[in-house]
């Protein structure tokens, strides 16, 4: 049969409704909102500052220390126990992994940034949401970046690649599902994440890279803007 | 022959290309990959003949060689003091860097007490940004009353105005003194209502540094606020 239509509609190759937003938590160094559909991420940064406890400091350079945290309310299901767990503590070192090679952590030495990302409301594709919005908040915090990371999750539904799942596509009972978050450098194309759950063919591996590829420029032009507006002169 | 691919004067995000050839030359905030310059943070584009910068407008607080700051004292080691300057790094000053001279078996806390505020120089930061300062020189001495704030320190130029035409606004309207610290920390001290002015102004000046016709509007703010006229001295 197939899966021949989306449930909410939308193109295969259509991520959800996207809205992004640069310096919203004041007392942070830089922060960001990120919105994919029903999933929302906070990213706030802050550093660089001395780091502690002090036997992680690094002579050399600096570190850079990403929290991932969903809140209790969260989700559809149970209350989510907050604070680390197995599956967040792997999402936050991945998160760092993905952001790693844009940032220039050679001219803080000894120090640390820290990336928080808290996600008050989840509907799959949460380590994606909160890797777009650690981006903007890592520039919106003025830290040197060679460039901007953007994420998206590709998937097979059945027999179909799509963009961007939701919950209702990741949990789809009508057919094997293959789900495979990607994080895109913009500017060279290299990929900084790619995980799989699920199993998928060499030729959809492929073609899944491509829609990836295609899908981060238009994130990452999303990205840009909310940085821009935040400086736009308001008449 | 080369090719700006952005405007002079705006905002630009890290990665963005600034420019095409071999013509450009990267500054500061920039690098080059292959033929073309590219931005490696958020900043406003600065074009000067062929050198392509960006100037970075947010961010910590870097400490530099000849910065005047003003500094918080939080520890006190054998032989000096230990400052908070606002920054992922702390200073040390050195007994010998002290206004006056110190004999070895002082209580330094009768100088400089944990908690001070102080006004003072960087003389050396090194490649492991350990930062020296000092309080030889003039106008360097601790902070009596007033009120200290804290602001974003890409705006410090800003606040100062072209050869403190601003701050010296600000403080003729309002009688205060105010002392800025490069690392964006602002003592100010004066009548109570008044302080209450100058930190309104310079939070207003931190939140449209980049939009232009400021001194106008501050002149404005200050005068509706003051209830005072003031003549904007023209600086050659």
């Amino acid at each position: 049969m197939g899966y021949t239509k989306r449930n909410d509609g939308r193109k295969f190759d259509e991520t959800r409704p996207i809205e992004a937003k640069a310096g919203i938590i004041k007392r942070a160094d830089g922060s960001a909102y990120f919105k994919m559909g029903k999933t929302v991420a906070y990213a706030a940064v802050y550093g660089p500052r001395e780091i502690h406890p002090k036997f992680l400091q690094n002579p050399t350079k600096g570190k850079l220390r990403c929290y991932y945290n969903m809140m209790p309310f969260s989700s559809v299901g149970d209350r989510v126990r907050p604070g680390a767990n197995r599956r967040a503590k792997e999402i936050a070192m991945v998160t760092e992994k993905a952001i790693l090679p844009v940032i220039d952590l050679s001219k803080f030495p000894n120090s640390v940034i820290d990336v928080f990302i808290e996600l008050p409301q989840t509907d799959a594709g949460t380590r994606c949401a909160g890797i777009c919005a650690a981006s903007i908040a890592l520039a919106d915090a003025g830290i040197l970046m060679s460039d901007m990371v953007a994420a998206v999750s590709i998937g097979r539904v059945d027999d179909k690649l799509v963009v961007d799942l939701d919950y209702s596509e990741e949990s789809y009972e009508g057919g094997t599902v293959a789900d495979i978050p990607m994080a895109v450098i913009s500017r060279t194309g290299e990929i900084s994440l790619l995980q799989m759950d699920g199993n998928l063919s060499r030729e959809d591996l492929k073609k899944a890279v491509e829609m990836a590829k295609k899908a981060c420029s238009k994130i990452d032009k999303i990205q840009r803007d909310a940085l821009k507006n935040k400086y736009e002169v308001k008449k | 022959m080369g090719k700006l691919l952005v405007e002079n004067k705006t905002i630009v995000t890290p990665g963005e290309e600034l420019a095409e050839g071999m013509d450009f030359l990267p500054a500061e905030g920039t690098f080059r990959d292959k033929d073309k310059i590219i931005s490696s943070g958020l900043g406003l584009v600065n074009v000067n003949g062929r050198v392509i910068k960006t100037i970075s407008v947010s961010g910590k607080y870097i400490p530099k060689t000849g910065d005047t700051i003003i500094a918080k004292v939080t520890n006190i080691l054998m032989s000096g003091w230990i400052l908070d300057i606002d920054s992922a790094y702390s200073a040390v000053l050195s007994v010998k860097e002290a206004k006056d001279f110190i004999r070895r078996d002082a209580d330094l806390t009768r100088y400089y007490n944990i908690g001070d505020y102080i006004i003072t120089d960087i003389v050396m930061v090194t490649s492991q940004r350990l930062v020296d300062a000092s309080m030889k020189g003039p106008g360097m001495r601790k902070l009596i009353g007033g009120r200290i704030i804290n602001v974003n320190c890409h705006k410090v130029p800003r606040i100062i105005g072209k050869k403190g035409s601003m701050v010296s606004m600000i403080k003729n309207a309002t009688d205060c003194s105010i002392i800025v610290g490069q690392n964006g920390v602002i003592w100010i001290n004066g009548s109570p209502e008044n302080e209450i002015i100058v930190v309104k102004t310079i939070k207003k000046i931190e939140q449209e540094a980049h939009i232009s016709g400021l001194t106008e509007r501050i002149k404005t703010f200050l005068e509706k606020e003051t209830n005072k006229k003031i003549n904007i001295e023209k600086v050659e």
